[in-house]
């Protein structure tokens, strides 16, 4: 590979801004191009109306409505960019902590939750939504992306496929793997890294020493950006441009953006054992829903009333999935043995039987 | 009709399928224009094109990986893990995905994805070559597990994996690879499908439960006991899951003994499951404890200690010796001659 093709491939030297942290607009780099008035209006619609949810879902774990919740407060610009960056027949594949991404994609906010309020399934129809079932194991789903690209395309369909992925996931071996077979096949498909900062308590440093997660792209001949992942506008244009590439044919992309998690890991973490608050205060300097919203209003894309209709709706979705979630769901101990494979083989007939008589047994 | 090899009944069942369904993917390691290390791809590249069979990056898991996210989007994925201790790393693909999707989406995201695992030792192979690992798949709810003794079993059963709506591990016995039988695949079938083991051989003494490499073992057992007078069963499982608790109890009712065989190390392995189903279900016709014949606890040997781990018809004869034949006057002492 000769020095131009790897400067075709290597990120920016440093991540792709389009608005400072005090919402004034800074020059971007060459290539890439702002979003549309309207898709930045959607996203701080999206935005707001994500972190609402993410805040609702906290509150109703903290209430035992939900089993375990890893809230992506913080991280609401990348995954509402990451959603708007694809259509409708795109598909998303997410991890655990892209809630907000699923309902930004319209998804059921109370079918989101299925899993984590204590069910067994993901809750929502995957090929209906074209979003495949969020993945908890680290990594693994970049895999599964590039095989969906793969089908797409063999297929003849004009579509892309898109891959979350955390910091700590790109220390797994799939996710190498994964840019490894992308780049060789060239498959229509976009890694997207939400570098956090954090893999429940361990650090990046302690995660790579790579100068930055979006280096690891050139190593497989793929294709890589950094981006702010605080600046929606950053994001979502860099995002544009990397569903762009591949859906035009020119392969893989992977794009990093740097954010932050505000809260701990889950519920049940207490992020106070590893990291201090000045750390955490000088990423809420950053927050990049306040970012977008005085960005937008200079630009005067958006005004009081505008903020007030968003915060509305936003109320209005929380009030929805409180309700969807003060219900207890529906769980049914046989379905248990009913989809497991096509047709339950003879010892699960017997085992849900067994169950059945377990059940029904009269109390002693 | 010919003789056929189980390597070319495979190579013959997955060109069937390529042609039957264009659904059907085939890919890799070396299954390209090399046509596998087994020859078992053999010629498909070439008559099926790149777009249908494909060499891939060495990455078992990215393989594996891959073949989900393709079999999410609709395709029907053949993948060959080269040997297989090579699979190991895509276990996690393999017990947390592959086998569980159809569940954690609620049947709504379904895998029909075949695994061909050539399993097993017996041919001088080195390190990381020879391993039985049929039990690591077995114990994984999820997944079909299929092993072929035959040439016609190796065609149908492959047939009836592709054609599956589950996810199928299939192991090949790779000693059996070069084992012959007059087979034409475009005859009629008389294989059954899966959960249904078949009798190898019909007995009254005793019935010897194997299934893969341990077929032929059982049968070669059973044909030096018939010298001496002691008429063993033989039951072939075919597929490990579904497990035929049917075929198997039925045959040990009849016989009142039961000799399970696997060439796997025996601790916690598939033939521990069955001699525990078998004493649960025919306890009152059985006349003896269910004995295991089985490989040794450890790691699988060089090529010139194969010999002493793998079972033979003479470990299996000791065995059914120690069936408690003293109710059986007319039951001989079997000589130890098998091999």
């Amino acid at each position: 590979m000769s020095h131009h093709q790897v400067a075709g491939l290597l990120p920016a030297p440093d991540p792709v801004r389009f608005v400072a942290e005090d919402g004034t607009a800074v020059d971007p780099p060459a290539g890439y191009r702002a979003p549309a008035d309207e898709q930045l209006a959607e996203a701080y619609r999206l935005m707001v109306l994500g972190r609402r949810f993410d805040r609702q879902a906290t509150a109703l774990t903290k209430q035992g409505r939900l089993a375990v919740y890893p809230s992506s407060l913080g991280q609401e610009a990348c995954q509402v960019a990451g959603v708007l960056a694809l259509g409708a027949d795109d598909w998303l594949f997410p991890t655990y902590r892209d809630c907000v991404a699923l309902v930004a994609r319209g998804l059921d906010p109370v079918e989101v939750l299925t899993l984590l309020r204590g069910d067994w399934h993901c809750g929502y129809d995957p090929a209906a939504a074209r979003v495949a079932p969020q993945c908890t194991p680290l990594a693994t789903q970049t895999v599964h992306a590039v095989g969906m690209a793969e089908a797409l395309r063999r297929k003849g369909e004009d579509a892309v496929v898109m891959a979350f992925v955390g910091d700590g996931g790109t220390s797994e071996g799939d996710f190498h793997e994964a840019l490894n077979f992308a780049g060789v096949l060239r498959s229509p498909v976009v890694f997207f890294v939400q570098n956090n900062k954090y893999a429940i308590s361990v650090p990046l440093a302690r995660q790579t020493a790579a100068p930055a997660l979006a280096y690891k792209g050139v190593g497989y001949g793929v294709r890589s950006e950094q981006v702010d992942g605080n600046d929606l506008v950053a994001v979502l244009s860099v995002l544009t441009e990397a569903v762009r590439h591949a859906r035009e044919g020119g392969g893989p992309f992977l794009v990093e953006a740097h954010t932050y998690r505000m809260d701990a890991h889950t519920n049940a973490d207490d992020a106070t054992r590893y990291r201090d608050d000045e750390e955490v205060e000088r990423w809420a300097a950053a927050d990049p829903l306040a970012r977008l919203e005085t960005y937008l209003r200079e630009r005067g894309l958006l005004d009081a009333a505008g903020v007030t209709a968003a915060r509305e709706a936003a109320e209005e979705f929380a009030a929805r999935v409180r309700d969807g979630l003060n219900a207890d769901p529906e769980t049914d101990p046989y379905e248990l043995f009913d989809h497991v494979y096509a047709d339950p083989t003879p010892q699960l007939r017997e085992q849900r039987e067994l169950l059945a008589a377990e059940l029904t047994a009269p109390e002693e | 009709m010919t003789a056929m090899s189980m390597a070319q009944a495979l190579n013959a069942a997955l060109r069937d399928a390529l042609r039957a369904d264009e659904r059907v993917l085939v890919f890799g390691e070396d299954v390209g224009p090399l046509g596998g290390v087994f020859r078992v791809t053999d010629g498909l590249t070439k008559e099926f094109g790149e777009e249908r069979c494909f060499d891939t990056p060495l990455a078992e898991s990215g393989i594996v990986g891959l073949a989900v996210g393709m079999a999410m989007g609709g395709f029907r994925p053949v993948v060959e893990m080269q040997f297989d201790a090579f699979a190991y790393p895509a276990f996690e693909q393999i017990a947390s995905h592959v086998a569980k999707t159809r569940n954690r989406t609620r049947g709504r995201v379904t895998l029909p994805m075949v695994i061909r695992v050539p399993f097993a030792g017996g041919i001088g192979g080195v390190e990381h070559h020879c391993d039985s690992s049929e039990a690591y798949y077995a114990h994984t709810p999820g997944l079909k597990v299929v092993t072929p003794a035959t040439v016609e079993d190796a065609y149908w059963l492959l047939r009836d994996a592709i054609a599956d709506p589950d996810p199928v591990i299939f192991m090949e016995p790779k000693r059996l690879y070069w084992s012959k039988e007059a087979f034409s695949p475009s005859g009629r079938r008389r294989a059954p499908g899966f959960g249904q083991a078949v009798v190898r051989r019909e007995g009254r003494d005793a019935t010897l439960v194997a299934y893969g490499p341990g077929v032929p073992v059982a049968l070669q057992a059973a044909e030096a006991a018939a010298a001496d007078g002691v008429s063993l069963e033989v039951v072939d499982l075919r597929t490990i899951v579904p497990f035929d608790d049917e075929t198997v109890t039925s045959s040990v009712r009849k016989t009142g003994r039961c000799v399970v065989i696997q060439e796997a190390q025996g601790f916690a392995g598939v033939g521990a499951e069955i001699a525990a189903r078998v004493q649960e279900r025919c306890f009152h016709s059985l006349a003896a404890p269910v004995l295991r014949v089985t490989g040794f606890d450890i790691p699988y040997p060089p090529p010139k200690l194969e010999h002493a781990h793998l079972p033979d018809a003479d470990r299996v004869l000791d065995a059914v010796d120690r069936l408690q034949f003293d109710d059986r006057p007319d039951v001989v002492h079997l000589s130890r001659e098998a091999s």
